[in-house]
């Protein structure tokens, strides 16, 4: 199974423990996202509403391309690709 | 440098010896293709000059004559203000071999004279050609890019830790109007980053603030005080005068508010924002590019939108993050380079890193897609949820820093 580097944004870091990147299993993204929550179930509310489906505040970089303009969730993956999670951030202080 | 004629030698003498050609007679060799060279000094040549004319100030000439005319049988008009300069000049390539170079008698001043056209690089004083002559000395720059700096106006939203590096660069750059939009005023605790302001000015109102540190580095720069909160009754009013918006707003309905106006105004927008030790920045120009709903359609909750409490900030990140917009609005005041429409910079400081990503816009945008609306002014900057924002008081609804 691919194993691919998943970039947490700092808003989530307190949900897997300070790390900024950490890696994950899955032939797509939706698997990778899955093997994250499973290893850090507190960032499930964060990144999926109830029916499963990607928050809409959240984007998801699957490399350089958001996941909503390729397959979404169902997007494979290699490995070594890199999943980039991405809340928008206001701070400007 | 190069010995001239003879000092002993009147330019009566040298003139005698040359050919000479009037200032119609180069007009028509110019229409048909002969190349002039211009000898005088730079500050002469940024004045006016000659179209298509080659300038080549008269100390230069012996060093690079070879690189600009190898061959020495073309025919090669030279001229300066009048035509002492270019006489000697042409008197001096006779030396080196050319066949047929002939100086424009009169020069300039003739050619002015005759009602004839010239290029005039008009707005930069002699002040301000010495200050600026690192930009002028850029070809890309150039002095037409240093006076569309000039004659730019810039909004900045907040006078923060994004603004304030991005005002002192902004102020160097000459950029001749800068707006500041902020209500709040200087605290010591923000001189860890915002480097506008100093200690002796905590307490002041922080557009006041950086206007004193504007016009102490540039008197060039016109500095507009904009000490008030952004809402969207205001909102048009105050952007519609400026070229360039930068957003360093450190909260979701303020950055919601500016997009909606600034694609209704059709205004480009540098955004950026900082956190920790990260840093994000892209730009936002409507309908070339996407806009900010297009990236983030809907902000996160009030739990993963920490900008509603003090967070922890790294000075130097947030100088880089600010500096990075600086950036963009000179090559866009300028029109050159390659803006971040259409990508998202993400910068970490402590690894060191910059991650790339693409940004397009959405068709289904509700603000610049193809099919959307118009929305009457009270509905801009809105979202679901809005006043859930950093426990909903109105006060707190669209502060910028």
């Amino acid at each position: 199974m691919p194993s691919a580097t998943v970039k947490i944004p700092p808003v989530l870091r307190t949900q897997t423990g300070g790390e900024a990147q950490v890696p994950a299993d899955g032939s797509t993204v939706g698997d990778v996202l899955g093997s994250l929550v499973e290893a850090h179930p507190d960032t499930r509310d964060q990144l999926f509403s109830e029916d499963g489906q990607l928050n809409r505040y959240v984007n998801v970089y699957l490399n350089d391309e958001d996941v909503r303009v390729l397959d979404g969730l169902e997007t494979a993956l290699d490995d070594g690709d890199t999943v980039v999670i991405l809340p928008a951030m206001a701070g400007g202080r | 440098m190069f010995d001239m004629a003879s000092p002993a030698e009147s330019i009566d003498e040298v003139k005698a010896r040359i050919e000479l050609v009037s200032v119609d007679e180069a007009r028509q060799e110019i229409e048909g293709g002969v190349r002039v060279l211009d000898v005088r000094e730079l500050n002469e040549w940024d004045e006016s000059h000659l179209e298509g004319a080659i300038h080549v100030p008269q100390g230069e000439v012996a060093g690079r004559i070879d690189e600009l005319a190898p061959d020495r049988t073309e025919r090669l008009l030279v001229h300066c203000r009048t035509d002492a300069r270019s006489a000697r000049i042409v008197d001096l390539l006779g030396e080196f071999g050319y066949e047929d170079a002939v100086a424009v008698e009169g020069g300039i001043v003739a050619w002015e004279g005759a009602g004839l056209p010239l290029v005039y690089a008009k707005g930069l004083t002699p002040e301000q050609r010495n200050r600026y002559s690192r930009h002028t000395l850029l070809a890309e720059v150039g002095v037409e890019g240093q006076v569309a700096l000039l004659n730019a106006k810039v909004l900045l939203l907040g006078a923060g830790g994004l603004g304030s590096p991005t005002a002192l660069y902004l102020a160097a750059a000459g950029v001749g109007t800068i707006g500041i939009v902020d209500d709040d005023v200087v605290d010591a605790s923000n001189l860890q980053r915002q480097v506008i302001h100093t200690t002796d000015r905590v307490g002041m109102p922080k557009t006041a603030s950086a206007k004193a540190a504007i016009e102490a580095l540039n008197p060039d720069v016109s500095v507009i005080e904009h000490n008030m909160r952004l809402d969207a009754s205001n909102i048009l009013e105050l952007i519609e005068p400026y070229d360039v918006i930068v957003d360093g707003a450190d909260n979701f309905p303020t950055r919601y508010l500016l997009n909606d106006a600034t694609v209704r105004l059709r205004k480009p927008v540098v955004s950026a924002s900082i956190l920790g030790f990260e840093g994000q920045i892209s730009t936002f120009i409507p309908y070339e590019g996407p806009c900010y709903r297009c990236l983030y359609p809907t902000p996160p909750p009030p739990e993963l939108a920490p900008s509603c409490g003090a967070n922890g900030v790294l000075g130097v990140m947030a100088g880089l993050m600010g500096l990075l917009q600086a950036n963009e609005v000179v090559k866009l005041a300028v029109g050159i380079g390659d803006t971040l429409s259409g990508r998202l910079l993400l910068y970490d400081s402590l690894g060191t890193t910059f991650t790339e990503l693409k940004v397009r816009r959405d068709p289904d945008c509700p603000i610049c897609g193809e099919d959307a609306p118009e929305i009457s002014v009270e509905e801009m900057g809105k979202f679901p949820d809005y006043e859930l924002f950093c426990g909903a008081p109105a006060r707190e609804a669209s502060p910028v820093a």
